[in-house]
């Protein structure tokens, strides 16, 4: 199991933001997070990360205790993530934005810098390499040269994935990926991620727009009032009677 | 070599340059040298607040106490316990990065204007130990006769044009140093944390140690400068460490130009030359100061090298766009879908003029101009 979620709970004051959650994301799948806003699915993935402390439960990753682990060393072990509001270095390129995601395999320090030691010229053109990798991967190198802010917020959204996949990730937690995207563009941005498990890259995602969804996610966790309604196959989600009271019947694929 | 092409370094290296070639002109003239070399002394100290304030953003005021570190470390040891000079400048130096460090880890648990106002409160303790503890420090007798570095028979250091050449070279290895972060993932790093310290942490950067090792850098370059300012001045005294010299370092490098390599001497030179030109009114100076300084904040406020650099990106840009246009490079973009549209010429090197990407947006101009300057893209160049 890549990642183990065991009763992870997370209290603001009097208020159980997550409560007792359990969830399972498998190597080489796609994992969905569902919810009506205010579900806990933006808190769930910052636990996961190391953004706040649960207060209860345990994450292991790759059979490693993370619960208690920073997003810097999170994120060193292998769990890469974007945000629901796209965060890029605005006022950098994309492809500088992207080689900020090689700053965690990076090596060389100020020293080799100093000196230009050959570890750092073969670091330096191995990040370069990667970097403009990542941004055809995700579809955007020709933008390479543009300032984040200039660039449309389809293109902004993929190069968050490329600056995330720059961190050599096993496991992407993708925080609302397609938010802002028109309509008409997801069905490549999906492609964008259904690619990814090929490249030896679980998973993990926050959506709302529920085609996207059902079309990708191989598991689907729903939660309600930040516990677990329901866990199963897109099919299964789809007709648990509990989860169309509380969730699909109610607005279906109406945000966004 | 596409780097002698670079016109960021052939100003820098024309700045350097005319600064080695002053004694030419006033070696005789040793109060001009010595203004001089203080100056540089000052210089590599603001390459510290660089570090610190440019390429992380953290606003640190103890600058001026770091500098005062130095200086008495190397005052006291020579002239009281007799060290030799170097002995003195390594301790002095090895000294003032400790403290540095032990203080960053208490004032890097507070944040921008918290960090601020507690880095200033470092500085202010520094200053009042040193105007103080008479029994170690004199007080405000200050430290006489600090000695000059020794060099057996080779050269004289009391030689005001030797003592230049010497703080010359120390600044050379910092204006390297500041050069080599800034283009290395060490400084990508730094600049990170300087645009947004959440999207830093989510990326993988150790926030808290990269700030701790580049508040102990800035450190490490204030006790150089004051090491070296104490043996060029031969007397010290309380006024080399106070909270007034922090906001001298801190309006050198607004007006050279934060984060920028060449900035902080190109700002540091300037305002001493207008010092000494305003010199007649003594505290009435800030009179004829305030309103440039102001003017330049308003205009530049990048300052002068960072606006000058903003010339430099607006100019290749153009040549860039003129000779894509000429080789008919020139596509459009208007489809930006699907992966692995790449094109497959793939040499992103910075010189390449015919890159296509630069030629269909023209609108991308004014925003590019600031992009240089936050994060550097000379990796490319190698």
């Amino acid at each position: 199991m890549l990642l183990e979620i065991r009763g992870l709970g997370k209290r603001f004051g009097g208020l159980d933001a997550v409560k007792n959650v359990d969830l399972d994301v498998q190597e080489g799948q796609i994992t969905a997070v569902i919810g009506p806003n205010g579900a806990g699915k933006s808190t769930l993935f910052n636990l996961i990360h190391g953004f706040y402390r649960p207060t209860a439960g345990t994450v292991s990753f790759n059979g490693r205790d993370i619960t208690q682990s920073s997003p810097h060393s999170s994120v060193n072990g292998g769990i890469a993530r974007t945000f629901q509001t796209t965060h890029l270095f605005d006022d950098s390129t994309l492809l500088e934005n992207v080689l900020a995601g090689r700053i965690v395999r990076s090596k060389s320090n100020v020293f080799d810098a100093i000196f230009h030691t050959p570890r750092h010229r073969r670091e330096s053109a191995l990040n370069h390499d990667k970097a403009l990798e990542a941004l055809e991967f995700c579809g955007v190198a020709e933008f390479r040269h543009d300032l984040a802010s200039n660039v449309p917020q389809e293109v902004q959204k993929r190069t968050a994935v490329a600056m995330a996949l720059a961190t050599e990730p096993e496991l992407m937690l993708l925080d609302e990926p397609a938010g802002g995207i028109p309509e008409e563009e997801t069905t490549d941005f999906g492609n964008l991620i259904r690619s990814l498990p090929s490249r030896g890259v679980s998973v993990l995602l926050v959506e709302h727009k529920m085609s996207m969804i059902m079309d990708l996610a191989d598991t689907i966790l729903v939660l309600d009032h930040g516990q677990k309604l329901a866990i199963g196959s897109p099919a299964e989600i789809q007709s648990n009677p509990d989860v169309i009271r509380a969730y699909l019947g109610s607005t279906k694929d109406e945000e966004n | 070599m596409s780097a002698l092409k670079n016109p960021r370094i052939i100003g820098t290296l024309a700045v350097l340059l005319i600064i080695a070639l002053t004694p030419v002109a006033f070696g005789d003239e040793n109060y001009i040298m010595r203004v001089i070399t203080v100056g540089l002394c000052s210089a590599i100290a603001v390459y510290g607040m660089n570090i610190i304030l440019g390429f992380t953003g953290q606003l640190s005021l103890a600058q001026g106490g770091f500098f005062g570190i130095g200086a008495y470390t190397v005052g006291l040891l020579t002239t009281d316990f007799d060290w030799s000079f170097w002995q003195a400048f390594l301790v002095g130096v090895v000294g003032t990065s400790a403290i540095g460090y032990l203080s960053g880890l208490i004032a890097l648990r507070t944040k921008d204007e918290y960090f601020a106002i507690f880095t200033m409160a470092i500085g202010f303790i520094i200053y009042l130990t040193i105007s103080r503890w008479e029994a170690v420090t004199h007080a405000h007798s200050g430290v006489n006769n600090v000695k000059f570095p020794e060099a057996g028979d080779i050269v004289d250091f009391s030689n005001p044009t030797v003592m230049f050449y010497l703080v010359f070279i120390i600044l050379l290895i910092c204006v390297y140093i500041t050069y080599a972060i800034r283009r290395s993932s060490v400084g990508r790093t730094l600049l990170t944390i300087r645009t947004s310290e959440d999207l830093a942490d989510a990326i993988g950067v150790n926030v808290g140690l990269s700030k701790q090792l580049a508040f102990a850098a800035s450190a490490f370059f204030g006790g150089i400068g004051g090491g070296l300012y104490a043996s060029v001045v031969g007397f010290i005294g309380p006024d080399a460490a106070t909270v007034d010299k922090t906001f001298e370092f801190l309006m050198f490098i607004l007006v050279g130009g934060m984060g920028t390599v060449a900035g902080p001497l190109v700002g540091t030179m300037i305002v001493t030359f207008l010092f000494e030109l305003f010199q007649d009114f003594q505290a009435y100076r800030f009179i004829v100061l305030g309103p440039i300084i102001i003017a330049l904040v308003i205009f530049a406020p990048r300052g002068i090298v960072g606006y000058l650099g903003g010339f430099i990106d607006k100019r290749a840009r153009n040549r860039r766009i003129g000779s894509a246009h000429k080789d008919g490079t020139a596509q459009s973009h208007s489809t930006a879908e699907a992966n692995g549209t790449a094109t497959p010429d793939d040499s992103v090197r910075a010189d390449n003029t015919a890159d296509s990407d630069g030629s269909t947006r023209p609108g991308t101009a004014e925003r590019r101009e600031t992009a240089a300057d936050t994060i550097t893209t000379e990796d490319e160049e190698k």
